[in-house]
């Protein structure tokens, strides 16, 4: 199986930090078609960074980027804003973290959705719109024709993800990179996007680029995953091999954290924490 | 022990260091252009009580009314109706000269510390700015002071002239935990202070709070979606829906012998990590 | 509905009350009409006082301004010492004039400015942008006085523009579009250097705003997917800076008299410019006050066409 996405010696050094190290340094990893890897580090270990170089994003010269980014064959780094523009949206999209500032306030949001397909088919607005719905529908939001005509203050954050998601598959992407998708939303909603998720991942065969801090969203959806500590990567594999059997303690930290914490903790407090583990066993 | 089983009210009035009695909360709104008048109901006859020492966990989904409670309780927000019991008083019927004392004893720290502190003061300013309101000490001494709170959480000494934005997101959470701290309160409401953090700084800043309130016997409010958090670090939980509070229990007994369907839905809402795990191998 | 009747009697108050105190406080300023013709030797002293008593000049203000107010309602206005007529009249053609030359020049500026700071904005930093703040601070530099004086030399100088006035003298005798085209002439040059005048300030907080807009969260996740570049100026950029635009719109409106006025003057445009400067130097009370309050008037329709702009075109105001 050929390789979707082949990233090596990725490096990004951000043109006001000169003294400080590089965001992202010498990072190489593979994306198979229809497969999901996990992203995982705290906060500052250049995920992000990664993902907006995937999309070419870097082109305006804020940071000196060096490496290659073989998306199909060509390399990302290599090509102009035109090519750049065909391809975002169309074969890679991504899904931002915070929904709510990644929609503009004052235009529908199915406005919003139809645009993503103007720009990239030759298509009538209205066939774009049309489009538009059922995307909606697709996501799990209905009734389609209010949210259609909703503007982002009326609707929640969960809803807010779902277009946002929605915008990301409108064209039929090959790979949609997610940056933290369910850190603004809270925990009943968190788990309808991952269950989404998972249904795309089955129905669609869709790659996917999952970049989460959350060890339960890598649980629920990963086959590989990605440990990226200050810009590099630490450790990479199969999700289970990494989880069951790391040999890297930091990797260990970040993963299996629920039986860390609970050791610091003073008695009644453990139990509670056992307690919910047990009742959450299927 | 019997104070597992302690609903709102249950507790003597010497335990209770917050008794919080039929709060209602209503925005009222008017539509531009015509005028018409709507209200907006926040909280509804929500009652609850926080142990002195204890920290007590607000579950619930956005929406629900924490922030609203809150900032009631935080006197951000003169509620409707109801009575507020902190420490013996009762803090809506005090007058304003009388209440300044008060305030300094309840604090609030935000889910994004980045927005709550002044980006043009350096963190030596940020915490001696609360002993200035409150006429603590010459201004030597608050220094002296601010450097004290920076070592308590952990900062290094060189941060004091160092501004917000130059530290990273944990570190900015335990400077805003500085400045509540600086008043010596008794009580710390968080709101959603854990939810902008990555896992590793999730970890690290509840063992910083949890060490603070050993030392200086501080009692928690803490609001929080992540039921998974909550089952590690609270002694009781108060669970709110539609705008009341639904039950409040201790841990263990609200995880193990949830009474309320919304609590149970809650709960089944949320798989373990370990339990995701065991599910792929399926 | 509620809301618009509000809105109409606060604005009837506050015509009220500025009438009443602009009415005072010209009424407070020693002198009268009549003190010019004290200087003259031929009219005594008596006639002098005659005057006044027949022009009601030496009742109580209460009085004179309570039949002032009464000639409002019947639509005059008052009445004119200097063109011994009442001011309506007066008034209408002169509002006429200045409206044609300020609706014209607003106009222009609007939209010269739109798309001069647009382009500044999205060129931000680069020489197009270096150069168009350079531009924009030398016309602020200038003092309007000197620009108008400028623009009468280039007049008198190439002849290419007549030097003041709104019409050929031989006006009258030419048929309606011969007669409309002459205006037009006459109103180019007074037109564009109003305009001029007005551009820096629209320039640069367009260009402002779009800045600000262009470096919002959802311009970047559009770039993010694909949205070529001139529709993410024009469809997310633009419209979310819309709002401070409006109400700088709003206000352009509502100083359209005050702002013509130096024009009017030095370019001998016949607007109501010229008529305040003259009224005011020889206390011709009852026009000054009709100047005023049409002024006045004009902030109130420049704020609300601003709120209704903002309404139509904000839906975060629309929907709660």
């Amino acid at each position: 199986m050929e390789n979707l996405l082949t990233v090596r010696g990725l490096t990004i050094q951000y043109r006001a930090e000169v003294s400080t190290r590089a965001a992202v340094d010498g990072v190489s990893f593979d994306v198979a078609s229809g497969e999901v890897l996990g992203v995982m580090g705290e906060s500052g270990c250049g995920k992000t960074s990664v993902a907006m170089a995937i999309l070419g994003l870097f082109s305006g010269g804020r940071a000196f980027v060096s490496g290659s980014i073989l998306f199909r064959g060509q390399d990302v780094l290599a090509m102009n804003e035109k090519s750049l523009r065909n391809i975002r949206g169309a074969a890679i999209s991504m899904v931002y973290q915070d929904p709510g500032i990644a929609l503009s306030p004052v235009m529908r949001v199915g406005t919003q959705v139809a645009e993503v397909t103007r720009a990239h088919k030759k298509w009538t607005w209205k066939r774009c719109c049309a489009e538009a719905h059922s995307m909606l529908g697709r996501v799990g939001l209905s009734p389609t024709d209010r949210i259609f005509s909703a503007y982002p203050h009326q609707l929640s954050g969960g809803q807010l993800q779902r277009v946002v998601l929605a915008q990301a598959l409108i064209c039929g992407p090959a790979l949609v990179i997610a940056d933290e998708p369910t850190a603004s939303l809270d925990a009943r909603s968190q788990f309808e996007f991952i269950e989404l998720l998972r249904e795309l991942k089955r129905s669609s065969g869709i790659s996917l680029l999952l970049i989460s801090h959350t060890p339960e969203i890598q649980a629920s959806l990963a086959d590989r995953i990605l440990v990226m500590k200050e810009g590099e990567v630490v450790e990479h594999g199969s999700f289970d091999r990494v989880y069951w059997n790391s040999a890297h303690p930091y990797t260990r930290t970040l993963l299996r954290r629920d039986r860390r914490i609970a050791e610091g903790l003073p008695e009644p407090r453990r139990e509670a924490s056992k307690t919910y583990q047990l009742a959450k066993r299927i | 022990m019997s104070s597992q089983t302690q609903l709102a009210g249950g507790t003597t009035d010497v335990d209770a260091l917050v008794r919080i009695e039929r709060l209602n909360q209503e925005y009222a709104q008017r539509r531009p252009l015509t005028g018409v008048e709507f209200k907006v109901r926040a909280l509804d006859d929500a009652s609850l009580t926080i142990r002195r020492g204890a920290t007590l966990a607000l579950v619930g989904e956005s929406g629900a009314g924490k922030s609203t409670l809150a900032r009631c309780l935080a006197l951000l927000e003169r509620p409707a109706s109801g009575k507020i019991w902190f420490d013996g008083n009762d803090l809506l019927k005090l007058r304003r000269r009388e209440l300044f004392p008060l305030r300094r004893q309840i604090q609030l720290i935000f889910q994004d510390p980045a927005s709550a502190l002044n980006p043009r003061m350096t963190a030596s300013e940020i915490l001696a700015e609360p002993l200035a309101i409150h006429g603590e000490g010459t201004k030597a001494q608050r220094r002296e002071r601010a450097r004290e709170l920076l070592d308590q959480v952990g900062l290094p000494a060189a941060s004091e002239n160092k501004h917000p934005l130059e530290f990273s997101g944990g570190q900015r959470q335990r400077l805003a935990i500085a400045r509540a701290l600086a008043l010596q309160p008794k009580l710390l409401i968080l709101d959603e202070a854990l939810s902008s953090l990555d896992i590793l700084n999730q970890d690290l800043i509840l063992k910083l709070l949890t060490d603070l309130q050993a030392a200086y016997s501080l009692t928690y409010l803490h609001i929080s979606h992540d039921l998974r958090l909550v089952s590690q670090f609270a002694d009781e939980v108060a669970v709110m829906h539609n705008q009341r509070i639904v039950e409040q229990r201790a841990t263990l007994d609200l995880f193990t012998f949830p009474a309320e369907i919304y609590t149970q839905e809650l709960l089944a809402a949320m798989p373990s990590l370990e339990s995701i795990c065991a599910g792929r191998q399926a | 509905m509620r809301y618009i009747t509000r809105r109409f009697c606060h604005s009837i108050l506050l015509l009220i009350a500025v009438s009443f105190f602009s009415f005072a406080l010209l009424q407070l300023a020693p002198g009268d009409f009549f003190d010019a013709m004290r200087l003259n030797p031929e009219i005594s002293r008596q006639e002098v006082s005659n005057l006044r008593l027949e022009y009601g000049l030496d009742r109580p203000l209460p009085v004179r301004y309570e039949r002032w107010l009464r000639s409002v309602l019947e639509g005059r206005l008052g009445f004119s010492l200097a063109s011994n007529s009442p001011v309506a009249p007066l008034l209408r053609e002169r509002a006429r004039n200045t409206l044609l030359l300020s609706a014209t020049a607003t106009a222009l500026a609007w939209l010269l400015a739109l798309p001069i700071g647009i382009w500044a904005a999205v060129q931000r930093g680069r020489w197009g942008d270096r150069v168009c703040k350079f531009a924009t601070s030398t016309i602020l530099a200038v003092p309007d006085l000197l620009l108008f004086l400028l623009l009468l030399l280039l007049a008198v100088r190439t002849g290419w523009f007549p030097a003041g006035g709104m019409a050929s003298a031989s006006v009258d005798s030419l048929g309606t579009w011969a007669k409309a085209k002459d205006v037009a002439f006459h109103l180019t040059l007074p037109a564009l250097g109003l305009a001029l005048t007005l551009l820096p300030v629209l320039i640069s907080h367009i260009r402002t705003a779009m800045i600000e807009a262009l470096d919002s969260p959802f311009l970047l996740a559009a770039r993010g997917l694909g949205i070529p570049p001139a529709r993410r100026v024009l469809r997310y950029a633009l419209p979310a800076a819309s709002n401070p635009l409006i109400s700088l719109f709003g206000y352009s409106v509502a100083t359209m008299l005050s702002a013509s006025a130096l024009a009017e003057v030095i370019l001998s445009w016949p607007g109501l410019g010229p008529l305040l400067v003259d009224s005011i130097l020889s206390r011709d009370v009852y026009v000054v006050v009709a100047i005023v309050m049409l002024s006045a008037l004009l902030l109130i329709v420049g704020n609300l066409i601003a709120d209704i702009l903002l309404f139509a075109s904000d839906p975060r105001i629309r929907t709660e």
